[in-house]
Parts: C-alpha cells; structure tokens; sequence
C-alpha cells in the first residue's frame, strides 16, 4: 500500500530530521499507528497506553519502545477500531505493539549479543531444558551408578549435595538476576521521565499487582478470541503470578531455614516451605494452562503470532517446573525420588537459564513501563491541545 | 394464510447500525423473533454508528461520566438553535426526554461509557462517549442480540419492500422474499449513493460536479435503495433532499470510511487558501467547534473542491494532531510548491494577510481580538501573521457526513402514506432523523434521534406483529 509506505517513511524522516535514531520499520509501523490514533483517540479509556500518547504529538524511538511496554496486548482497542483492517489504515494496535515489545527485549539484552536468543524463542527453551535435563540426569547417574535407589525418605542431599545445588543454582540465578536488571535499566535510562514520587509508586504497584490494564478500564475484561471481554486472562495470569511468587518464597524460606536456623531439608508436609510451594505449585498448573488454552482460542489478528512459540514456550516451562515439583513432592519417599529429583532441577535450570532471554522479561519491561507512566502523568501536559467538535 | 406459519418472523428488521440494533433488541425483549438483515458483510458491519463516539444526554443532575446538568429546555433551545427551527417539538422533546435515561438499557446490553475525550472537554456537560467508540458499542449491541436470539444475515442488502395499501408484507434481497409481520426500516441516509449526491448537489458554474470530489466519511453501504424505494412507493417524505451535512477534511482522506481522524483543526489557528490561493472566508468568526460543520460546504464551492489550511510554527500543538502530516516548508514558497498551488500569488495573500494582522492578545480559548484591518475576506478573531518557519499546509475536502432526506414519522415511528399512519412499517435512525434535525447538527444528537426512535421502533413493531398474529388468527 504506497500510502502507508510513504507515511512510514514521513515519520522515519520525522524522527531523523529532529538527529535521533531512525525507527525501524516495526517501530515506525507504531508511529504511525499512534499517529492515527492521536488523531482519533476513542480507545482512550481502556488503558494508559491512549493518555500517554495524547502526551505527545510525534514519537521517537524512546516513545515507541516506552508505549509498547506499556502495552498489555488486552486487544480492546483492536476489536473496537474503526480504522482496523479490512480498512484500508489496518490499524492494530497490540499486533504494532507486540512486534515492537519483543524486539525491545532483544535490544537491551546484556549482554547484547544475546539479544538473539529472543528470536526463535521456543528453540531457546527447548534446549535449555533439555540441556538442563541431560545435566542432571548424567549427574544423578554419576553419583548414584543408576536412576533408582532404595526410598531414602525424602533426603534429597543423599543424591544432589546441598552445596553442589547451591554451586549450580545460585550463579544461574544472579546471572539472570543481573542480566534481567540490566536490560531494564537500559529501558528505563533511553527516556528515564524523572524521580518516583511514593504515589508514583504505590500507583504501579496497584497496577502490577492487579493487572489493572487487563479490566479493559469498564471491569468486564480484555478480549481474547473475539470482541466479547473476559477476565479469565487476568485471572489465569493471577493463578500464575501469584503461584510463581508463593514458590519463590518457598524456596526462599527454605533457603532461611537452611541458612539461619540449620533446618535441613526434607521439611514436614505442613511445614512452611511445602505448604506454600504446594500452594503455589497448584496455581502454577492451573494458571498456565488457562493461559495456554487462552493462548490456543486468542483471535489471529491479536498480538504477534510470531511471539507464539515464545509465549508457549514459557507457559510450557512454568507448567512443567510446578508438576515436577510436585511429582517430586509426591514421591519423596519412593525410590524413583533421584529420578523426579533430578527431573524437576533440570526443568528448574531450563528456566532459570531463559529467565533473561524469554517471555519472563515482559514483567519486568511491563513493571518499569507502569512506573514511567505513573510518574510522567504527575507532571503537567505538554500538549494542550484546543477542542474540536 | 401461507405467511403466518411459525417460520415467518415477528419483526424483520433493515439495517445494521445503532438505531437497527435497538429496534431489534427491544423487539426481541418484547417477544418477538426477530431477524435483522444487514447489507456489509461482518467485518463491515455497523453502519455510520460505528464511527460515533457520543451521545447527547439529557440530565438534571452530574450522572456518572456526565457533569454539571443539561435540562430538557436546555436541550431543546439548542436543538431549536441549530435547526433554525426546521424540527417538530413533540418528537424532538420525545428523543430529550429518552437520552435522559436511555443509557441503563444501554449498559445492559453491554455499552460502557466514558467521560468526554481529551480536547473535548466542552462536551463533558452534554455529552456521554462511548468506551472504545461506536464500534465497541455496535460490537456490544450484536453481542447481546446474538445472545437474545435475534438472527442476523450479514451481505443481505434489501432493494425491494412490498407493501401492500401502507402495510408492509416482505422485503426482497435479490430474488428472496422474507416475509415479516412487522418491519423496522433502519438503513441511514443516501450519503454513499454517488449519483444521488451528484444530483442533489447538481453542477456549478464551472461546470463541476462539486459532489465528484466529495469523500464520504462514513460506511460505502448507506445508498438509500430505501429511502428511493420509499418515495416510490408514495411515502411522506420530510427534509430538504439536496442537503447534507458537510465538513472540510483532509484531502487524502479515503473515499469512504476516513470518519473521524481525517478531520483538520486548525483553521481558526491560520488561514485557508483555494486552489488560486486566495482566501475566501473569515477563518476566525467563530470556535471552531461550532464552525467546523460550514467548511466542508464553503471548501464544496471553491474551483476543483479544494482548500489549503495554512499555518506556522506558532499554531503547532494547539489543536488536535491530524492524521496525516502537513506539507511542511522553511519558506511560503516552498510551501506553495509542495502544495501545488501559484507561487507568488500564494505568497501576495499570505503577506497581504499578514499586513493586515492587527495583533492584540492572542488566547484561542475567547473570542480575542487579534483581527485583521482593511482586508476581505477579514479574519476577526486569533488573526497572528504567518510568518514563523516552517510553515504548514493541509489540503482540504468536502467529506459528508450524513444526508436529511427522511420518512415523516409521527410519535410511535410509523412511516406515514398521505398522512395515514402504517400499521406495521416503522422507521428509525438517519431515515428519519430529519424530523427532529431538519437541519443543521449539534454533536452527539444523531445517536440520541437513533436510539430513541430505534427503541420506539422496535417495541412498536413488536406490538404490531403480535397485534397482526392475534388478527390472523380472529
Ligand atoms: C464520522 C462520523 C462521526 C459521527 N459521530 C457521531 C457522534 O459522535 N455522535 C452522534 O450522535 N452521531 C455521530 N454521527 C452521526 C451518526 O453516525 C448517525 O446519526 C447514526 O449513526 C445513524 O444511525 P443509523 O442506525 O440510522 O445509521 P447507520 O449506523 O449508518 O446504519 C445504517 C445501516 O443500514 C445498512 N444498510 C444500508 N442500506 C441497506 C439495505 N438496503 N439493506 C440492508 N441494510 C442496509 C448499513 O449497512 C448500515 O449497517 C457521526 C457520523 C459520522 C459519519
Ligand atoms: C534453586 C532451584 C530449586 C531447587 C533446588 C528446587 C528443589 C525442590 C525440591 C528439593 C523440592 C521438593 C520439596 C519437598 O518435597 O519437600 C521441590 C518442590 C517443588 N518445587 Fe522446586 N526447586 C527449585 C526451584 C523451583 C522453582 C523456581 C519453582 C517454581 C516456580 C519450583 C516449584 C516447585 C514446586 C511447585 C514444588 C512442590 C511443592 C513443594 O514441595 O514445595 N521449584 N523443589
Ligand atoms: C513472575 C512474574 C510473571 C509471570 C510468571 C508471568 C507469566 C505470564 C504468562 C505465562 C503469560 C502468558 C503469555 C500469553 O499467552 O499471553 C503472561 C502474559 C502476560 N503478562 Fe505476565 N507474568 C509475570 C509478571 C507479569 C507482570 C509483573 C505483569 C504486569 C506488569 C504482567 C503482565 C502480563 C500481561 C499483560 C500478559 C498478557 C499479554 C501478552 O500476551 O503479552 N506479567 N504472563
Ligand atoms: S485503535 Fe483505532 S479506534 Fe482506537 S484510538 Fe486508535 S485509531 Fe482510534
Ligand atoms: S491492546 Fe489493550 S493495552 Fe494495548 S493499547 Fe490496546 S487497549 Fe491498550
């Protein structure tokens, strides 16, 4: 369509002309999107994304990378527009967005070279956990001469030392750590919008916390296979968020128990550690194959269907890391412990080797996105526009 | 009698926009089976209703997404206001009276609102938007008549109705008869009928067609097959048929559905030349929200259907972004270049303007008194030479928005012969509109008229059906 071709072009000029770095062509596709919808703004009451860009009259590549974080794929302002294809404008918004989100991912990975382990996501997955896997069944094989054993009654250290663990999982973790943390921190300094005030914070951490942004702004929902709302996404994802962190803080509390009081593992089935993991671990299943099952029936032209296997990938990762959990759980006692044991740490390593490189990046870019916009819609508008009719 | 089996529907409803979907879902809640024929296929469904963003409402106190009050007389000295009159009292006070409480029925069927849009803060009082806009909204009302069980048949355009003495019998789709008890005819106006405009708008003294370079800004579907067959079949017809509401939109706009992004707001910020770029109008006579509506017919009389909206560096920012960046130029000449227009002549009435610009204390938000002295066209409010690089230009087009033409209707929605009411062929929305909007427009009123007499339409219809089966069966 050469309309849109030269209207990309006009906006990729914009951004050069003003000496800052070309759009490209994904991110120029946004721009002019936003350019459309500045012009229109009937979405402006489904998310932060339509109060963000009235704030503005033209969007650089900071803008772009900012608005697509700040995007939550909920697909409201994709069934509700007017300018969506068949039209000739094909706006759509969360595809532009998305498309733009995973590449800012890959951009300000640390280190930058593994940017590209975003792209063909699903194979990254795959081999991680397959690596991790291997790893650990080769191991359990080596200290034990074969994957069975005599019950042990759950003494996990008989097989894995606790310090070999700790060894294996401990610089994975705060590499991931790191590594997560420094591409945010990119994200945040291309266009940091000043100091958090406390309401500034408190504000994202309601919306994070809450996933405000998918309620659709009337509290119906966002849209998943059609233009009818539904908050089984939010609630799918809750089970999975609140899962994923009630399984953390098992680990963790463990991880204090072992430390601090010299409380070795394994721990009571009503102890702390294992109630809160077991908690946590049903959410876990629950919540990523909602999510999955979503992610089956989501509406083709929502979001980008290249992120598929990515998404797919983590939802698998996280299933997986929960029933292995579990299942270790289950059978501690059996003499097949060695086997779920070495099982659930390789899943556990596939996961936290991705950790920077997947879809797991997304809370965070999201969470620093929110921040931004909590603290830029504190400041006075730069653009006052005059009214229309 | 072959027509009155169980496979006949109650209600057979015409169209596929706001006022056909609230015919057809109170309808359906008064009982009736209802099937609703919508000529565009699915992924073009909703008529002009799509492209809406707000309804105007009536209410005596702040109510959700509404502030202040807005009164019935209010109201109805407005709409007196923007019709000069052109309305009929009983009916417009009738569709006042419903906005002021249509909106709960609305909310169930799935509408959500939202208060008034960034850079529409003067409509906050009068006017409730819609979340998402009219999309969302007709997404909503075909949601919940899905659900209701009403049928609907997308790709089925009526070009036929039989009737027979005023009472309605079946509409024909190509050679498809689907007989009805009672039908509501909701099909909008006759604004993307090509050679109706052509006709209404007639040539001029150039021997144009002003109406060939005219874009629609709404649905391609809108042909008002109709309306025509309607003044065929002898019905009363009210509204001016050469008239329609007409607005100056960017002219890169697409032919049809450009709706409301295309529009240009910066007018009253700069001045608008014609193709031989002379001015031809005061740009500053009023806000521009209550003039916006007479460019399109003051750009419709300009040689080739085309003005320039220029403007410099000062006006940026001040008025909603348009959709498609200006041409934009370090100097005027450049500037008439990109533009197409002469050169010189361009730069002659900017610098006569500018010359005469008597500069007081700009504020765009009062009638100020920047005004220009000794020039004629005179620009009398918010008159600042343009004279700080770089410059901007938008060209302009016609693009319509609706047509008055309309069936005469009395306070149930009934299409009328020689004055005598149908029994059971009613009509809502744009096809009627002109009874209460002779003329004119005021924003958001289009929905109100819609869904008033859409409901109206609707429950009648659904009264008649029930009346006719009960007669049948006598
Ligand atoms: C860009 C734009 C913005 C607007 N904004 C507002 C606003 O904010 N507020 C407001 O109050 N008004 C607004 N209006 C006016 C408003 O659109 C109309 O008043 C209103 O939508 C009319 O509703 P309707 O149901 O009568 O017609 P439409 O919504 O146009 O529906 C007509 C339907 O009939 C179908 N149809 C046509 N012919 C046939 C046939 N032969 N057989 C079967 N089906 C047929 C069409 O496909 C269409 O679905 C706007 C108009 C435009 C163009
Ligand atoms: C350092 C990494 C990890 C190690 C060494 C580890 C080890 C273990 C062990 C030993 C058990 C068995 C506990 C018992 O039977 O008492 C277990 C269970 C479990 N793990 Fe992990 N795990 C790790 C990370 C994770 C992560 C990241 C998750 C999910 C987000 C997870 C989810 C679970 C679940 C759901 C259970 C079962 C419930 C429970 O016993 O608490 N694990 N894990
Ligand atoms: C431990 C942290 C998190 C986990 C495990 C997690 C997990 C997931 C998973 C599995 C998906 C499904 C992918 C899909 O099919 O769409 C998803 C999507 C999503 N997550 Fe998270 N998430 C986390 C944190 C967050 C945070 C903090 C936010 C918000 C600030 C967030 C917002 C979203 C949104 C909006 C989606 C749906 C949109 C999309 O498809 O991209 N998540 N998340
Ligand atoms: S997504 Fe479409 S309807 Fe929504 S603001 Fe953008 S252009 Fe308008
Ligand atoms: S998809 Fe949802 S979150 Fe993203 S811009 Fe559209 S409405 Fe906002």
């Amino acid at each position: 369509m050469q309309s849109l071709e030269a209207l990309a072009r006009e906006a990729t000029d914009l951004a050069a002309g003003r000496n800052l770095p070309a759009l490209n062509a994904d991110e120029a596709e946004v721009g002019r999107i936003l350019q459309i919808c500045n012009a229109c703004r009937y979405c402006e009451g489904f998310c932060a994304v339509f109060p963000a860009m009235t704030r503005r009259l033209a969007f650089d590549k900071a803008d772009v990378h900012y608005l697509a974080n700040l995007c939550h794929n909920c697909g409201a302002c994709l069934h509700a527009c007017q300018y969506a294809p068949p039209h000739e404008f094909a706006v759509n918004v969360p595809q532009a967005m998305a498309t733009v989100r995973a590449r800012t991912y890959s951009d300000f990975a640390w280190p930058t070279g593994f940017g590209k382990l975003y792209r063909n996501n699903g194979v990254t997955v795959a081999l991680a956990v397959a690596g991790g896997l291997a790893l650990f069944l080769v191991l359990a094989l080596m200290v034990q001469g074969t994957l069975f054993h005599t019950p042990l009654a759950g003494d996990f250290y008989a097989i894995f030392p606790h310090n070999l663990l700790v060894s294996m999982f401990a610089p994975v973790f705060l590499f991931a750590a790191l590594a997560l943390g420094i591409g945010v921190a990119r994200f945040w300094r291309e266009a940091a919008p000043g100091a958090a005030s406390g309401a500034a914070i408190a504000e994202t951490t309601h919306d994070v916390l809450r996933l405000t942004y998918l309620d659709g702004g009337h509290g119906q929902g966002c849209n998943n296979a059609d233009d009818a709302f539904t908050l089984a996404r939010r609630r799918y994802h809750h089970l999975t968020f609140y899962g994923f962190m009630l399984c953390f803080a098992a680990t963790s509390v463990a991880t204090l128990y072992h430390y601090v009081f010299g409380w070795e593992a394994p721990y009571a089935f009503t102890s702390l550690p294992v109630v809160l993991g077991t908690v946590g671990g049903i959410g876990l299943l629950i919540g990523p194959a909602g999510l999955f099952w979503l992610n089956l029936k989501r509406h083709p032209e929502h979001g980008d269907a290249a992120q598929k296997p990515m998404d797919r990938g983590f939802i698998a990762l996280l299933f997986f890391t929960s029933l292995t959990g579990l299942a270790l759980l289950a059978g501690r006692d059996t003499s097949a412990m060695g086997l779920l044991l070495a099982v659930h740490l390789g899943v556990v390593m596939g996961l936290f080797l991705t950790m920077p490189y997947g879809k797991f990046a997304h809370g965070f870019y999201r969470s620093a996105a929110l921040l931004k916009w909590a603290i830029e819609k504190r400041r006075p508008n730069p653009v006052g526009v005059g009214s229309d009719g | 009698m072959k027509e009155m089996h169980p496979g006949t529907v109650d209600v057979l409803i015409i169209g596929g926009g706001n006022a056909a979907l609230c015919a057809a879902l109170m309808a359906r809640e008064a009982g009736a089976s209802v099937l609703l024929l919508e000529a565009a296929p699915r992924e073009w469904r909703g008529g002009n209703s799509s492209h809406t963003r707000n309804l105007r409402c009536m209410h005596d106190a702040p109510q959700d997404v509404l502030t202040e009050s807005y009164p019935e007389e209010e109201f109805w000295q407005d709409l007196l206001k923007v019709t000069g009159g052109v309305t009929n009292e009983k009916l417009a006070r009738l569709a006042i009276r419903e906005s002021s409480h249509c909106r709960d029925w609305m909310r169930k069927h799935g509408v959500n609102f939202q208060p008034s849009l960034s850079g529409t803060l003067h409509l906050s009082r009068t006017n409730a938007f819609f979340m998402g806009g009219g999309k969302a909204l007709v997404n909503a009302y075909y949601r919940s008549a899905e659900a209701l069980g009403v049928r609907i048949r997308y790709e089925a355009p009526v070009d036929r109705i039989e009737l027979e003495n005023g009472v309605f019998r079946a509409a024909w789709v190509g050679d498809e008869r689907i007989a009805a008890r009672a039908c509501v005819m909701a099909a909008g106006g006759f604004e993307s009928n090509r050679e109706w405009l052509r006709e209404a708008w007639g040539q001029n003294e150039n021997g144009e067609w002003p109406a060939d370079n005219f874009a629609i800004r709404g649905t391609r579907f809108n042909r008002g097959v109709l309306l025509k067959a309607m003044i065929d079949a002898g019905a009363d017809m009210i509204g001016d048929p050469s008239q329609s509401h007409c607005v100056a939109i960017d002219a890169r706009a697409p032919l049809y559905d450009g709706g409301i992004c295309t529009r240009i707001d910066c007018v009253s910020l700069g001045i608008v030349v014609n193709k031989h770029a002379a001015r031809f109008y005061d740009e500053g006579e009023d806000f521009w929200p209550k003039r916006y509506a007479i460019w399109g017919r003051l750009v419709a009389q300009q040689p080739g259907q085309i003005g320039f909206s220029i403007i410099d560096a000062k006006a940026n920012g001040r008025f909603m972004p348009p959709v498609f960046p200006g041409a934009t130029a370090d100097t005027l000449e450049e500037l008439a270049r990109q533009l197409g227009i002469d050169e010189a002549a361009f730069v002659r009435t900017v610098g006569e303007y500018n010359a005469a610009c008597h500069v007081g204390t700009f504020d765009h938000t009062v009638q100020d008194d920047c005004h220009t002295e000794g020039l004629s066209p005179a620009k009398t409010h918010w008159a600042l030479p343009i004279d700080t690089p770089p410059f901007r230009g938008y060209a302009l087009k016609p693009g319509i928005t609706f047509t008055y033409l309309g069936l005469k209707v009395n306070e149930q929605a009934a299409v009328h012969f020689s004055d005598v009411p149908s029994p059971n062929l009613f009509v809502a929305g744009e096809m009627m509109a002109g009874n209460v909007l002779g003329k004119g427009y005021t924003a958001g009123v289009g929905m109100t008229i819609g869904t008033t007499f859409g409901r109206i339409a609707g429950a009648h219809a659904a009264a008649a059906a029930r009346q006719g089966e009960s007669h049948a069966i006598a």
